[in-house]
């Protein structure tokens, strides 16, 4: 029994375990969300969250030290930014012909995300630090946190916000889109990107290809027009 | 492989050098993006090459965010007395979102002829 406590007090503490755990956990979600027909709701991201969740919460492992370990999988996410170079280049004559379609998108979706979040949650009764705090939550992280903290928000509610927003936006796309009877999967993928950032365009690959080149467009159009418009519109209530 | 992730990560680390020594709001993956795809136009050669690697990362983005989700069971007590009003607030402005970009995509692509693509 002691050499199992103290295995574990070892293992604990060590990169490889988290690191490993993370993994194996998103190939469980992987799994699950397969065996439920790749139903919205059981969506990969959040089936993996809990899953992971449920085991610090009953290890008591403190968030820091599972991020010891899942660093190397969060480390990632800037190198798969860059690579959404390889599908936009792809849906380069497709991109060409929507650039008009997609400017009105990008403008109507980020005005919408910004409005609507701060107008729902004032009239929810929210106000001051944390009501400013929810402005930018349609943003990819960093720009989001860097607006939230510019414009007088909290930035740490700001990252939680994000990332509820982005699973939010993947769970919901396609059964609410497919209800609307939309078939355009440039129209689909690039609102969702605008709306849901990087969660929405990981959900948005997993349904199509040409969904996830537009919804990585959408995602990086949105993060520079909200770190221009969040400001303004602030500035403006 | 290993050419084409220092490939991703040069541009990543060019990106990251130009936001932060011109203070620009921009992250840098992101202009790191804009870098690399400039580079596709220039040389498509270069974009087949690292194909493999890029569909590899990217047919695994969901992963890349769990992490940072786990970390908002962490942080979950910043909601304070707000928490469903700020989740409430989210739900209904991801939606409205969505269908406001949906619908100014579709309704400008039949302006200017872009057209519908839409399968079947």
């Amino acid at each position: 029994m002691d050499e199992a406590v103290e295995l574990w007090t070892y293992l604990a503490r060590d990169p490889l375990l988290w690191l490993t755990v993370t993994l194996l956990a998103y190939v469980t979600a992987e799994r699950l969300s397969d065996l439920a027909g790749r139903h919205p709701l059981a969506n990969p991201v959040l089936i993996a969250v809990i899953l992971l969740s449920a085991l610090l919460l009953v290890t008591r492992t403190p968030y820091p030290t599972y991020f010891e370990g899942a660093q190397f999988v969060h480390f990632m996410l800037g190198p798969a930014t860059v690579a959404l170079a390889l599908p936009l280049f792809d849906n380069l004559t497709r991109v060409r012909r929507t650039l008009l379609p997609m400017a009105a998108a990008l403008l109507a979706g980020s005005l919408t995300a910004i409005l609507s979040a701060v107008g729902l949650a004032w009239i929810f009764g929210v106000r001051g630090e944390t009501l400013l705090s929810i402005a930018p939550k349609s943003a990819t992280a960093p720009v989001a946190l860097g607006v939230s903290e510019a414009i007088g928000g909290q930035p740490s509610l700001t990252a939680v916000l994000v990332i509820l927003t982005g699973i939010t936006g993947a769970v919901m796309a396609t059964p609410m889109l497919n209800a609307l009877g939309i078939r355009d999967w440039r129209a689909r993928g690039f609102a969702v990107g605008v709306a849901a950032h990087g969660i929405g365009t990981a959900h948005a690959f997993r349904v199509n290809s040409t969904a996830g080149a537009f919804a990585g467009i959408g995602m990086g159009l949105n993060a520079v027009l909200t770190a221009v418009l969040a400001p303004l519109i602030v500035a403006l209530l | 492989m290993i050419r084409n992730i220092s490939v991703l990560l040069v541009f990543q680390l060019a990106g990251e050098s130009i936001a932060r020594g011109l203070g620009l709001s921009i992250p840098g993956p992101v202009l790191g993006l804009a870098g690399l795809f400039v580079l596709f136009l220039a040389r498509p050669a270069i974009a087949d090459g690292m194909r493999t690697t890029c569909q590899g990362l990217l047919g695994h983005l969901s992963l890349l965010f769990v992490p940072a989700g786990v970390g908002v069971t962490a942080h979950i007590a910043t909601f304070g007395e707000n928490g469903l009003a700020l989740i409430g607030a989210l739900i209904g402005s991801t939606a409205l979102a969505i269908v406001a970009g949906v619908f100014a995509f579709l309704g400008v692509a039949r302006l200017t002829g872009a057209g519908d693509e839409s399968d079947g």
